[in-house]
């Protein structure tokens, strides 16, 4: 058995339930779809289920018992979010529900405030579907442009370029991803806030991709907000993290109206809640919120530095013997170092899709098509690419099967 | 399974597509995607007295989209209209010899008559709404 030294894949495994069903034809199932979505642990589904059947009730909002509970363990969560990323203090913490949402509260309570016509927002072509259109739409609404940083045939940013860029006196925000949901590049976030923070520009990282496979520390960086989402790090779907500096926070609007986000309602106006409750109308996603807090006790045990030192190991293994693969084309930084677990590459002329059917019938679940990054796929000038990722529960002998299951699509399409 | 999907006939037509390319005098053209693939088709028709009198494709994707438009333009060339009409997803997934496709892959199959059909709604359009507005309802395969 292949084993990584710093986690015991094995152990891990047995968390899982979901990995031990069988797919069609009796695999065994072999989940590389992590940037999509992870799976979930036992602790996690049952820390749900435990909130349904031992203390359901709405929270913030009555004195009873349950009501209490309730609000107790949903708070902790918001403690222990705040722990994980170590922010100040778990105000500058917001529940959201997912990153897509994070980045839009920030476009409307923060960008659609301070925006004018001729004013510009700054992000790069590796970014997601969620962090290109929210950006769009505010820029279009008030007339301002959008402008984009370039990236390397290797998915690299050059710091160089983005130095220069970020002194256009029109500039009012930079939002950029700290890990490529399709290359798995690392972005060097730390020198590109400090670098527009030297103009004064607030700065936002989409950590969807990061913050479930790295230490990441907002005081560090100093970015100014942050987001992410439960289910890409173990947790479940219907949660998402926006971190913002307080003296951001204080100063937006509302996202939107309702209950639970307001102080004091009158028949013409209302004031607000503290925060983190202005930006949280209505009731929230307690269950899933409670949820996600297993998920962060999960991987706290197992150790950020643990994951990454995993997850490099893998993702050196899976490089090194898809390279051996002819007709294969790896796209991305070669160095581990410089990348997440995830894997983006082509094999001959076999579309992604056809590949991701052949796969299946090996058990293995890839992702296949533009992986919502429509901008960086054009940039790299491919229609569409397959997507291995790789996660704790990953093991070097499904990269094996993976790597069987490629040259048996080599032999069916005639490479 | 995999081997039933990608026999010698789809990957045949992947290779080396029928009537591929673009009609200059075309009377009507049509495109369209499947966002979860990214296959993309667009259909050139010239019809002469209600006949398919020629038909091309262009486009990209996957294997079975791609497959699937080669072997549709082979399977209406010179063709009457009213029967083409008719055409609806079983005979596609027949033709093709893919009748147990899952519901992601079916999409990819369904594209180009979907495609072949809206450009005949366009043709339509303004000579016979009724027809039109009768062949965008067939549209809607999946
Ligand atoms: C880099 C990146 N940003 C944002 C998102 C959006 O996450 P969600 O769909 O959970 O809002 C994703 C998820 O695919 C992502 O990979």
């Amino acid at each position: 058995m292949l084993q990584s030294s710093t986690i015991d894949v094995e152990k891990i495994r047995q968390d899982f339930p979901i990995l031990h069903r069988r797919i069609k034809g009796g695999h065994k199932l072999i989940y590389l779809d992590n940037a999509a979505t992870t799976q979930k642990p036992r602790t996690v589904i049952d820390s749900i289920s435990n909130y349904y059947m031992n203390y359901n009730s709405n929270i913030h909002r009555a004195v009873h018992q349950l009501a209490e509970e309730a609000t107790f363990a949903y708070e902790e969560v918001r403690q222990k979010v705040a722990k994980l990323v170590n922010a100040r203090s778990a105000d500058e913490i917001v529940f959201t529900r997912n990153a897509t949402e994070s980045i839009n509260l920030i476009a409307r309570c923060w960008a659609r405030q301070h925006l004018t016509k001729s004013d510009e927002v700054l992000i790069t072509e590796i970014e997601h579907h969620s962090n290109i259109v929210p950006w769009q739409l505010v820029t279009g609404e008030v007339g301002a442009s959008l402008d984009y940083l370039g990236v390397g045939d290797e998915g690299r940013i050059d710091i160089e370029e983005f130095a220069q860029k970020i002194h256009d006196p029109n500039l009012k925000l930079v939002s950029v991803s700290q890990m490529s949901n399709v290359l798995g590049t690392i972005l060097p976030v730390k020198e590109m806030t400090k670098l527009a923070h030297e103009v004064n520009v607030p700065i936002m990282i989409d950590a969807a991709q990061s913050v479930p496979h790295m230490k990441v520390d907002v005081q560090d960086l100093d970015c100014d907000f942050m987001a992410f989402s439960a289910h890409k790090m173990l947790g479940p779907t219907g949660v998402g993290i926006l971190y913002a500096k307080r003296e951001f926070l204080e100063k937006m609007p509302p996202f939107i109206g309702g209950g639970d986000m307001i102080k004091e309602v009158h028949k013409q106006n209302t004031s607000f809640n503290d925060l983190p409750y202005k930006f949280e109308a209505g009731t929230p996603n307690i269950a899933d919120v409670i949820g996600f807090g297993a998920a962060i006790d999960y991987l706290n045990d197992l150790g950020f530095e643990n994951i990454r030192e995993h997850e490099m190991q893998i993702t050196e293994y899976a490089l090194e013997r898809m390279n051996e693969i002819q007709g294969i084309t790896i796209y991305g930084p070669p160095i581990v170092n410089e990348r997440g677990a995830v894997i983006s590459f082509n094999l001959g002329d076999i579309h992604p899709h056809d590949l991701a059917t052949i796969l299946n019938d090996f058990g293995i679940a890839m992702r296949s098509g533009h992986h919502c990054a429509q901008v960086l796929m054009e940039r790299l000038d491919v229609s569409a690419t397959s997507r291995v990722s790789f996660y704790v529960y990953n093991s070097k002998d499904e990269v094996n099967i993976l790597i069987d299951a490629l040259q048996s699509a080599r032999r069916l399409f005639g490479l | 399974m995999s081997e039933d999907i990608y026999r010698e006939i789809i990957l045949d037509h992947y290779r080396n597509p029928r009537n591929k390319g673009r009609i200059s005098d075309a009377d009507v053209s049509f495109h369209d995607s499947n966002p979860l693939c990214g296959d993309e088709i667009d259909i050139h028709l010239k019809v002469e007295d209600n006949i398919v009198k020629d038909i091309k494709f262009e486009g990209r994707g996957c294997a079975i989209s791609q497959a699937s438009a080669s072997m549709l333009t082979e399977m209406v060339m010179n063709k009457p209209l009213t029967s083409v009409k008719e055409l609806g997803k079983d005979d596609i997934l027949e033709n093709i010899g893919l009748v147990n496709l899952g519901p992601a892959r079916i999409k990819c199959a369904l594209l180009s008559l979907k495609v072949l059909k809206m450009s005949m709604v366009e043709y339509y359009a303004s000579k016979d709404p009724e027809s039109a507005q009768e062949i965008r309802e067939g549209s809607r395969l999946y």
